[in-house]
């Protein structure tokens, strides 16, 4: 089912939690909204839900307005960050329950009840926990139930808010995998909603950008990651070094290979990624040069912290990343001169 | 392996118990008990059973028990939805409300007895509109009823209202969301949550309310066979130096209500137990 967004607004009190929201999300997409905290993302989830009504703006699901549909006639599915299992019932009732609320006539039989729920726990590889509470479960099986609960109803999209929010580091990755390849095989329309931009990249199809209230920019990952709309979208996707086009910076960032004359119409910004840093040994005075401060192992990448001259003297510290092996060919030591080349940078007029 | 405790240990903690609730509770009852039962005691076996089974005595216990149940199922209801509005909604002045909920614990019961009376009295302020309408209050059986709700109404209150707000808000939403209707939440999900404390509430007022003597005499009228109750009917033995009657009497309730009370926390006992985690079951380490 595809979800339209048209001019959705929101407040607070004073406070403005949406401005003027539009978004268009096609059948059978996994999506991320991704932002800071407090940047509005969730009220947007729940007014797709029905949990909250916009103060203007409509959510159209599948072409029909469902503004102030009731919430029990929308087809949605929702997970909460913190599970919200009803912890007074079994694990088999907990899926059961959108089944069992079912008007008289629409309810499935018990043995119907039972061979969906099984279906479902087994969907979610844990047709063995059928008996237990709650309580007696661990983080990841609470978030795999409560996905499970909220597909009994066979909603036509699916809403998660940070389901991994309040989940360990290595238990969060295993999710993330299970629930891209859940919803390669449901096709059921998905967003969710998380601050964490590495988990947003992973699983989603589609990604987008939120702060303030507005939508900074949507796309493919690598779309947002290669060419991010602006300065926050830069900051916040992927690490960066953020360099300002002041007058020793400007000779600097020459002599490493870029030109301002032609990017500096507007910008007062330089952002590079780490990655896009390239470093010779040197000994060479003229070139951009900086010196190597430490380093640290990142697995396959090395982090490499360069001291460059800053103002009054004061070094401003620069980050670059590469492969373990070419590091190693450079042998490089703690306090060695290095020459820098940018090999690509973002321009950006940042307020 | 050792546990570390942070009051002394379980030796000390459990004689500091007993001795207390031995000194407070335990002594002073069965006391009762042995005055009773003591051979050359004035009460015989068949002397007991003639003044349990005066009719008097009767209409008395089915006044006490009957009003003490009902006061207590409306305190229940009421401290629901009092403990509700407490939790769920900001309301403007809501520590006055909150103070105002406990003043029956800390006002002299007699106090209590007298405002009632007067307020719902025949020519009182509330008594007058509802005599009109035919209801009379005070001066009989649902007098006391009215007095017994507000004593037992903050105990209600006071031990649901902590549960109420512990209830996840997102369980509400997620059964919303689920397509469950506003009755079937309350029923699937607020009620089960709820219904422990809402019975602990219950057995306290109920158990306050048959003990109840200040508020009732004044709000009661006292007419034997129809508004006397057995606190008061006790305090008129006592004062007729029945020693005998008073401890038949004040026997019996000790033993009714403590089957009453028994019998509740048998059910909240089996409640517990079949939401409780079976200890046999290993904690889930795995994702």
């Amino acid at each position: 089912m595809s979800i339209i967004l048209n001019n959705i607004s929101k407040h607070f009190g004073n406070f403005s939690a949406l401005k003027d929201i539009n978004l268009e999300i096609p059948e059978g997409e996994l999506v991320a909204l991704l932002g800071p905290s407090g940047c509005g993302k969730t009220t947007l989830l729940r007014i797709i839900a029905g949990l909250e009504r916009p103060d203007t703006g409509q959510v159209l699901l599948k072409g029909e307005d469902k503004t102030y549909q009731d919430i029990r006639e929308r087809g949605v599915g929702f997970v909460f960050q913190h599970y919200a299992l009803f912890r007074h019932m079994s694990v088999f009732e907990n899926i059961a329950f959108g089944l069992r609320v079912k008007p008289r006539n629409k309810r499935p039989s018990e043995a119907e009840i039972q061979k969906k729920v099984h279906a479902l726990l087994e969907l979610v590889q844990l047709d063995w926990l059928q008996n237990r509470y709650p309580d007696q479960l661990s983080g990841g099986q609470r978030q795999r139930i409560a996905l499970a609960r909220a597909l009994a109803v066979e909603p036509e999209v699916l809403l998660l808010d940070e389901p991994f929010g309040a989940l360990d580091a290595s238990v969060r990755k295993d999710l993330r995998q299970w629930l891209r390849h859940l919803h390669e095989n449901l096709n059921v329309t998905s967003i969710f909603v998380t601050h964490d931009q590495e988990e947003a990249m992973e699983v989603a199809s589609r990604v987008v950008v939120f702060n303030h209230g507005v939508i900074e920019q949507q796309g493919s990952p690598s779309e947002i990651y290669d060419n991010p709309a602006n300065e926050f979208v830069s900051r916040f996707i992927g690490d960066t070094n953020i360099i300002p086009l002041e007058h020793h910076n400007a000779d600097w960032l020459a002599l490493s290979g870029l030109s301002i004359a032609t990017n500096a119409n507007t910008a007062n910004e330089v952002h590079v990624r780490p990655h896009d840093l390239e470093i010779t040994k040197s000994n060479n005075d003229n070139a951009a040069t900086a010196t190597l401060k430490d380093w640290q192992h990142l697995g396959a990448l090395i982090r490499i912290e360069l001291a460059k001259k800053g103002v009054n003297g004061t070094p401003d510290i620069i980050y670059a990343e590469m492969p373990n092996e070419q590091f190693k060919r450079l042998q490089l030591g703690k306090g060695d001169k290095v020459e820098l080349r940018i090999r690509h940078a973002h321009w950006f007029d940042a307020a | 392996m050792n546990k570390t405790n942070i009051l002394p240990g379980f030796k000390p903690a459990l004689g500091f118990t007993l001795l207390y609730l031995g000194l407070v509770v335990l002594i002073p009852l069965s006391t009762l008990l042995f005055k009773t039962l003591q051979p050359d005691s004035l009460l015989t076996w068949q002397g007991y059973i003639d003044i349990i089974s005066n009719e008097r005595v009767l209409a008395a216990f089915r006044v006490s028990f009957l009003a003490a149940l009902l006061a207590a199922a409306i305190a229940l209801v009421l401290g629901f939805v009092i403990a509700w509005t407490l939790v769920r909604y900001s309301l403007p002045a809501k520590r006055f409300f909150d103070a105002i909920i406990d003043l029956p614990f800390a006002l002299p019961t007699a106090v209590a007895g007298i405002v009632l009376a007067s307020l719902y009295a025949p020519n009182g302020l509330i008594g007058q509109p509802l005599t009109g309408l035919g209801f009379k209050v005070a001066f009989t059986p649902a007098g006391i009823v009215v007095a017994l709700i507000f004593i037992g109404l903050p105990f209600v209150v006071r031990t649901i209202e902590p549960v109420l707000q512990e209830i996840d808000a997102s369980m509400e939403e997620a059964a919303l969301l689920m397509g469950a209707s506003r009755w079937q939440i309350f029923q699937r999900i607020i009620f089960p949550n709820v219904f422990p404390a809402a019975l602990t509430g219950f057995a306290m007022a109920f158990a306050r309310g048959v003990g109840e003597y200040g508020s009732v005499i004044f709000i009661a009228g006292n007419l034997p066979y129809i508004s006397e109750i057995v606190p008061l009917l006790i305090i008129t033995k006592l004062e007729q130096y029945d020693y005998a009657g008073a401890t038949a009497l004040a026997l019996t309730m000790l033993l009714v209500s403590f089957f009453l009370l028994l019998t509740i926390n048998l059910v909240q006992m089996l409640l517990r137990r079949r939401a409780e985690i079976p200890e046999t079951l290993v904690p889930v380490v795995a994702v």
